[in-house]
């Protein structure tokens, strides 16, 4: 293989070229990236970015001395893949030829459903231009709507609560973060919010956000009425992947992979939030969206482009994601689904510091802890030797 | 030198945080038997050392899994990009006491803006 061209230049797209020229690979390398920032890291932006207390600069994901010997595309989206000239197409009618291609296009955040107009107050937060637009109207005072009550809707909810803002979060399921958590955790995390202060609407659909040029109201389905300064819409991401259909690379919930990260086409791996690998463990491709996944994956779908498929797969650990809100940690690992027991082993629910293990037929599938940082470490480690699904 | 814990207090494989000094100091007892002190706080992200994984003479953080290597502080694999600052470590009488060091710390981004 003597040329590679990575598609997204973030974590994962990053994390891959370091994984690759550590396996020894030294050909061309071209990273291709539709922002015009270097790669930079996307939890502090609904956490301690949004709050102002770090800088741009510390967003950074290289080191400064640090030189993969690669030709870098920033600001030009990739339009297209064409397999048998082996070519990423590019949005300014230019186009890079490459031996191998790895797809690393990440996620795009949901809009509201329907033609929404766009208002003004109105946001979405993945990028860098996301939370600095959302940043700017988080001023102390008004009033901030968010809807969806998972991960990044609830850091928001609390970063805004602590720089003054009266916060109120709506979510259509009857507990927050129900199917990533189940619903009994899922009530636990939502009253973090009511802790303090936030008030948390669930079980209600948002019919439409009210206002002429800048957002104003939110209706909700039962006809109340929630007024609003600033709404951000967080309802979750999906794949980017777009830019790959007629491909000849088969799509589902993001691109499908073996277990190495190999796709329907030789020579194209994917990995992070745009890929749906083969779970052996689980029975069916799971798209994984977490910081840990697009930070680990990379060294094994490196080894399956390097190879040309041939590299054993080896077991992947337990999925694994962390949330900080309002000054607490929140840790999750594993996978669960409806019918797991829960039990909380370490503290107390009710104050606010806690372990809970997921249990499946008295086999432990995973693990949830709110300020029991130490516990969680050793529970992880003990699911990611057993196998877990 | 400030007294941390008692040795006996500190099985090996396990880490002791002492957090009436700032920033906070880790002390580790490796499953070889010896006794390390580092910054508690990775350089990264506000995470506690002490709270991570400890194996051989690294610790891992419990956050983003960031390495460190307890002998020299070199933060051995990424996110971390700056070292963690060490201490010395002395043992006197069962108890264990660090003996801080008068190197400026590398403390993360957001942790920084707090504790001033
Ligand atoms: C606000 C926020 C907070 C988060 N907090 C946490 C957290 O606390 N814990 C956790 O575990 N995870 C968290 N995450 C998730 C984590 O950031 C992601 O899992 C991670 O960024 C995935 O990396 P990636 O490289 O796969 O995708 P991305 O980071 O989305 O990067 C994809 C890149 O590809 C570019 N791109 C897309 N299409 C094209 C194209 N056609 N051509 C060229 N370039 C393209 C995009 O512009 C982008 O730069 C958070 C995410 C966000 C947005």
């Amino acid at each position: 293989m003597r040329s590679v061209a990575i598609v997204g230049a973030s974590l994962a797209g990053l994390y891959t070229a370091r994984a690759l020229r550590d396996q020894g690979f030294d050909g061309t390398l071209t990273i291709i990236g539709s922002e015009r920032h270097r790669p930079y890291d996307r939890p502090p932006l609904s956490k301690e970015f949004l709050a102002g207390r770090i800088t741009e600069a510390d967003l950074a994901l290289e080191t400064e001395d640090e030189d993969l010997g690669a030709e870098w595309r920033l600001g030009v989206r990739a339009s297209g893949l064409d397999r048998h000239d082996r070519r990423v197409l590019l949005a300014d009618g230019t186009s890079i030829a490459a031996d191998g291609v790895v797809v690393a296009t990440g996620a795009t955040a949901r809009s509201l459903p329907g033609d929404s107009p766009s208002l003004r107050g109105v946001h979405t937060l993945r990028s860098l231009d996301d939370a600095l637009a959302l940043r700017a109207d988080l001023v102390t005072g008004r009033r901030l709507v968010v809807i969806g009550a998972g991960f990044i809707g609830a850091e928001v909810a609390s970063t805004a609560r602590d720089l003054g803002l009266g916060v109120t979060i709506v979510e259509t399921a009857p507990a927050p973060l129900a199917r990533a958590l189940g619903g009994e955790m899922g009530t636990a995390l939502g009253a973090l919010h009511e802790d303090r202060g936030v008030r948390l609407i669930c079980g209600v659909a948002v019919q439409a956000l009210t206002g002429d040029d800048r957002v104003d109201g939110v209706l909700l389905a039962d006809g109340r009425r929630l007024d609003a300064d600033v709404v951000l819409v967080g309802i979750g991401a999906r794949p980017e992947t777009g830019w790959l259909e007629g491909s000849g690379v088969d799509l589902g919930d993001g691109v499908l992979c073996d277990s190495g990260g190999g796709t329907s086409v030789p020579g194209v791996v994917a990995v992070g939030d745009c890929a749906s690998w083969f779970d052996p463990g689980l029975g069916h491709h799971h798209r994984v969206e977490h910081w840990t996944g697009a930070v680990q994956r990379p060294t094994v779908a490196a080894a399956t482009l390097l190879s040309g498929g041939t590299a054993p797969a080896p077991p992947q650990a337990p999925p694994y994601l962390w949330s900080d809100q309002y000054g607490m940690r929140i840790q999750f690992a594993g996978h669960t689904r409806p019918g797991d027991s829960v039990t909380v082993e370490e503290g107390d629910v009710a104050a606010r510091s806690f372990l809970a293990v997921y249990r499946r037929e008295d086999r432990p599938v995973a693990v949830l802890g709110v300020d029991q940082v130490r516990q969680f470490t050793r529970w992880r480690r003990r699911l990611g030797t057993v196998s877990t699904g | 030198m400030i007294p941390a814990c008692a040795l006996a207090a500190l099985p090996r494989g396990e880490a002791f945080r002492l957090d009436t000094v700032e920033p906070p100091i880790a002390v580790f007892h490796t499953d070889d038997g010896e006794l390390y002190a580092v910054d508690d706080t990775c350089t990264h992200q506000d995470a506690s050392l002490a709270d991570g994984w400890l194996e051989g003479c690294e610790v891992e953080c419990p956050l983003h899994a960031s390495r460190f290597d307890l002998r020299t502080g070199h933060a051995d694999g990424p996110p971390a990009k700056l070292p963690v600052r060490t201490h010395g470590v002395v043992v006197e009488d069962g108890t264990v006491y660090v003996v801080p060091s008068d190197l400026p710390p590398n403390l993360p981004p957001g942790a920084r803006a707090r504790t001033v």
